[in-house]
């Protein structure tokens, strides 16, 4: 469990590490927290001929406020530093809600917001949560910056929009509207693995207590954190009784996820798994809105 | 009067070493221009080798060697088989096919070796593997042992003819007329699959070949340092006394260290020799997967005959064994599923007969249990279908069944590992049985507890399940123990440690003989320059076998002191105590001596001795136990269920256990709650799944879940009881594996209970949520 020979860069600038990228993109692997990629390495799984360490990039590790209400993160923020962070717990409390499921702590103090997201592990909390929230991630290649939104960002299997010399350097989190409340739950097999199943689920209430907006999102169940279209459509709307969030959840576990089975869970599983979180999040994003 | 040691909680003699990281592992070793070892293991299950290439691997800068099986020329030997089958089986089949150092010509399970890399650095000798080519012919792949021994499944050895390792039938009173006479008769299938020993420390060895002593030095984490060193030189071509073997510290052997003349083992001093350069191979996590042996995969056909009393009239197991492509240890596993298949219960009838069978897997040696709690499953889960039949309480209809305590010793007449008859010596398994309800509080729970919170929604139920462990087997062991001048007490033993305490326990032992001070005990273990008769650190023998040959030892040095002391003194034996590290006479405590200032007297520089002194104050004694000891307990636990996501949560544990004398209570606590969570985790976490490629899917601790602490019941509550053997004169039983061994009876038990659906049997282990899940859903669909 040794890596594969590889070069290793450690440029201090963000403008270091893209003149890198350009040089060697196809070649190079960027190393954020390590936390997926270097275990990765050590199986021999991945064998990057160039290494890009990030770790020496100050300028990437911040959470700011944005003036709309929003939050901005820097891609080296650890974790860790987003978990104790105030201004997240007021702003983007399912950001909070879910950190502590990532892993355990010794990982998390390690592993970066950028790293998780640019990974797209479909296990993985993140992902999930910023297709929930409707964030968007600020791109850089060369001197050219874009932004993506989540949804679109992650595209298959460890597989993103992000060209091999492109950069992900931020994270940004919408403000939450008024009279709205999240929920994150997860199954694992030990505290700390990845899920079996996740699920983000975001309600808003309009004045007569009927769901102005839902957001739902799975991970671990496709290729990629998955938006629940159909389960939304089908809450909003309508008020969110125990009646209306099991049929959304059951629409949820039913059309928009598309599990695979794996030596932990079945297809089966997983999907009563989804309906199973799904009713469980809603339920209590709804009783969080009401109450809020 | 001499203090009293035995069964007092003695804290660890070895604890601060190894807290403050001052104990030796075999990976703390580090010799001037050693070289690191990386092996080429097999990525099919199943393949011929058509040709090897080196040469690359060869020319990298670094690599010092590459060897595959053609360069081992006569070298290459299957290594002997470590345990042969019973001689006193009569009619079985059995076909040997022992370990080999390299794969040659055929691969027969993922991480056969193939290739080994000597280089500078494990780095290197990693990059220089994998440019090695091989050229292989997928062959047809065995892993289900019901299809391998059908007539059209390929063969793991084409020139046997079958995948038949062995068939073994034996038999207890007549189980076909017990049958036909009672009201009831229960089959069930029941299927056990495998889990990985994952002990922390992975194998390891570093070897010295000094040419100019013709000398060799290893270091390996083996639980088996003597019978390595005789292997290794009848191997090496060397004589004993040339070899030392030291098993320093080791992190963990629970059966797959005492494993002898592995490919590594072999290979590296062979190596070593040939470059006369020392070599490490720290085994990686991966590779433990792939290249440690493991257990516990058996498929059984189980038929109870019960009266309508539940009374247990007769039992009958016919099972198929996994040992996976290579049988070096014999028949051990299965042998104990047979004596243990009938628990603690008076069976009278038993009729148990397994196959065991070759699959293109990795090699099934014990692993802590050892083939015990496959027989306590399968005799627990029908007695809980027998008592769900006769509709008798699940305690109830085991109390009916428990062997009296005045029939002991109980003869089986069935043949167990250790080749003579199965015998439980001793025991007293109904107070066992009280002490266990009462700890769970089984009576409150289920008459008040479990109907309010059934009521309330939730899914809770209780187990109960007493067991045995066939423990302390010979053959023997051996210890010497020498008063030093210093007054301290040097104690050599020739079994390995792998965190069993036994630098506190044997030390205790003899303190107590000897009036000194546990910690002014020095134990040494597993160095063969020290001390070179003895077999090994396995079956939960340590404290047993090892221990009486200590008590023995002990009492004579004892023995020689008094009568030193008593010349010295001028005093007559009876009036003389030791205490605090002196001889004193009883009476007049001023008039004493030192125990090391009589060791010196007792080794004089100059003058005559009476002819036949031995020198010293040193005796050196072996201990060989007629059979095995049979240890005892009962476990108990309540489990709580989410019956959505069929996430469990442990709330109680308890065990009331007997190893007859404590040698420390403190110590048989930790070995339970090790077995506890190694027994949780071979229930409800740990599984190593092969494909039908014979392929290891879960091969790293990312997806072969070992519990943690966040799984573990809250907290395990212990009762002891000490039913003294008789086999030896300390009176003790083994303790190793006992906690691991109800487990996986005690929770399908419990969790059978919890879920209560109809038609829900838990006959398999382990299970899992995503299991379980499966199983509910098929339960409900049948209705």
């Amino acid at each position: 469990m040794k890596p594969a020979p590889f070069e290793y860069h450690a440029p201090a600038t963000v403008e270091q590490a893209l003149e890198l990228l350009a040089t060697h993109g196809y070649d190079a692997k960027i190393l954020a927290g390590g936390q997926s990629l270097i275990p990765t390495m050590n199986f021999r799984l991945a064998q990057p001929a160039i290494l890009i360490d990030m770790n020496n990039i100050p300028a990437l590790r911040y959470i700011e406020p944005t003036p709309a209400g929003g939050v901005r993160i820097g891609a080296m923020t650890r974790y860790q530093t987003a978990e104790r962070s105030p201004l997240i717990a007021e702003r983007a409390p399912l950001v909070a809600e879910a950190l502590p499921h990532i892993a355990h702590p010794q990982i998390r103090t390690r592993g970066t917001m950028g790293g998780a997201i640019a990974h797209a592990d479909p296990a993985a909390e993140l992902p999930a949560v910023c297709v929930a929230l409707g964030a968007r991630f600020k791109l850089r290649r060369g001197t050219q910056e874009r932004w993506i939104a989540a949804e679109d960002f992650f595209v298959g299997l460890f597989t993103t929009l992000l060209e091999p010399d492109e950069l992900l350097l931020e994270i940004e989190l919408p403000p939450l509207p008024a009279r709205s409340a999240w929920a994150f739950t997860e199954v694992a097999r030990r505290h700390g693995d990845y899920a079996l199943v996740g699920v983000a689920a975001g309600i808003t209430l309009d004045d007569a207590g009927n769901c102005a907006d839902v957001r739902l999102s799975f991970l671990s169940v496709g290729d990629r954190a998955v938006l629940a279209h159909n389960a939304i459509a089908a809450l909003k709307g309508h008020p969110p009784t125990a009646e209306t969030i099991a049929h959304a959840a059951a629409i949820a576990a039913a059309d928009d996820i598309a599990p695979n089975a794996d030596i932990h869970a079945s297809v089966d599983y997983r999907r009563h798994l989804a309906k199973t979180l799904a009713q469980r999040a809603l339920t209590q994003a709804a009783e969080r809105a009401s109450a809020g | 009067m001499t203090a009293k040691y035995v069964g007092q909680p003695v804290k660890r003699n070895e604890d601060p070493r190894l807290l403050t990281g001052q104990a030796l592992f075999v990976d703390d070793v580090h010799l001037p221009d050693m070289l690191h070892a990386a092996f080429l293991r097999s990525d099919y299950a199943h393949a011929r080798i058509l040709s090897i290439d080196t040469t690359a691997a060869k020319e990298m800068p670094g690599v010092v060697a590459v060897y595959t099986a053609e360069d081992l020329g006569d070298f290459w030997q299957p290594s002997p088989m470590i345990v042969q089958p019973p001689p006193t089986l009569e009619d079985i089949v059995f076909n040997p096919r022992p370990q080999i150092p390299l794969a040659k010509d055929m691969v027969r399970h993922i991480g056969d070796p193939v290739a080994v890399v000597i280089a500078e650095s494990r780095y290197i000798a990693e990059d220089a593997a994998e440019q090695i080519w091989v050229d292989y012919e997928p062959l047809e792949v065995v892993t289900d042992i019901e299809k391998a021994l059908e007539p059209d499944s390929p063969l793991v050895y084409e020139d046997l003819g079958t995948n038949l390792a062995s068939h073994v039938r034996q038999e207890k009173g007549n189980y076909a007329a017990a049958a036909k006479k009672a009201d009831l008769i229960i089959k069930r299938r029941m299927v056990i699959d495998r889990g990985a020993a994952a002990a922390m420390e992975n194998r390891g060895i570093v070897v010295d070949w000094d040419a100019k002593t013709q000398h060799m030095t290893m270091w390996n984490t083996t639980q088996a340092p003597i019978p390595i060193r005789n292997g290794l030189a009848a191997t090496l071509g060397l004589s004993e006394h040339q070899v030392r073997v030291i098993a320093p510290f080791v992190g963990g052997g629970f059966g797959p260290k005492i494993m002898l003349l592995q490919p590594e083992e072999v290979l590296l001093p062979w190596a070593a020799m040939r470059l006369c350069r020392p070599i490490k191979w720290i085994e990686d996590r991966r590779e433990n997967f792939l290249g440690t042996t493991q257990e516990r995969g058996q498929i059984h056909a189980v038929e109870a005959a019960f009266s309508k009393d539940g009374k247990i009239l007769g039992l009958k197991d016919i099972f198929l064994h996994d040992t996976g492509a290579y049988n070096p240890y014999g028949l051990t596993i299965p042998l104990n599923t047979q004596t243990h298949s009938m628990g603690v219960y008076d069976v009278p009838n038993f009729y148990t007969e397994f196959k065991v069978v070759f699959t293109n897997k990795m090699i099934v040696t014990p692993v802590r249990g050892a083939g015990r709690p496959q027989g306590i499953f399968l005799v627990e889960r029908m007695m809980d279908l027998a008592a769900k039949e006769l509709g008798i309480d699940p305690v109830e209809i085991r109390r009916r069944n428990l062997i009296p305590a005045d029939a002991f010793p109980v003869h089986h007449s069935i043949i167990g590992q250790d080749f003579i008859e199965a015998i439980y010596d001793s025991g007293n398994f109904q107070p066992l049985v009280e002490k266990a309800r009462l700890l769970i509080g089984y009576d409150k729970f289920v008459t008040e507890e479990q109907p309010k919170l059934r009521a309330a929604g939730k899914h809770i139920g209780i187990g109960l399940a007493p067991f045995v462990e066939s423990t302390g087997v010979g053959p023997y062991e051996g210890a010497r123990i020498t008063v030093e001048s210093s007054g301290k007490v040097n104690l050599v033993t020739g079994v390995g440690t792998q965190g069993q305490s036994h630098f506190t326990s044997f030390a205790q032992i003899a303190a107590e003989q000897l009036g000194v001070a546990v910690q002014d005990v020095e134990v040494t273990t597993g160095d063969t320059d020290q001390f070179h008769w003895g077999t090994g650190t396995f079956a939960s023998r340590g404290a047993v076998v090892a221990g009486n040959a200590i008590f023995a030892a002990a009492k004579r040095v004892r023995a020689k002191i008094l009568a030193k002391a008593s010349e010295v003194l001028d005093a007559p034996e009876e009036e003389l105590e030791l205490k605090d590290g002196a001889i004193r006479i009883a009476d007049i405590p001023e008039k004493s001596i030192s125990l090391g200032e009589l060791a010196m007297l007792a080794n004089p520089l100059r003058g005559a001795v009476e002819p036949g002194t031995e020198p010293g104050l040193e005796a050196t004694e072996y201990f060989g136990p007629k059979y095995g000891t049979t240890a005892s307990g009962v476990a108990a636990m309540i489990v709580e269920v989410d019956p959505d996501t069929m996430l469990i949560d442990i709330k109680k544990f308890v065990i009331a256990h007997d190893c007859g004398t404590v040698i420390n209570p403190m110590v048989v606590d930790g070995q339970i709650h090790g077995g506890v969570s190694m027994g949780i985790g071979h229930s409800f976490y740990e599984q190593l799944i092969y494909d039908e490629n014979g392929q290891l899917l879960n091969a790293s601790f990312m997806d072969y879940l070992v519990p943690r602490s966040t799984d573990m019941p809250p907290s395990i509550e212990i009762a002891h009881q000490e039913t003294k053997s008789p086999l030896n004169p300390m009176g003790s039983k083994g303790v190793g594996e006992a906690g691991a061994i109800p487990i996986p009876a005690v929770l399908a038990q419990a969790l059978e209970n919890a879920l209560n659906i109809d038609g829900l049997e838990l006959l398999e282990m382990p299970l899992s949520p995503g299991r379980l899940f499966e199983l509910a859903q098929a339960a409900k669909n049948r209705d």
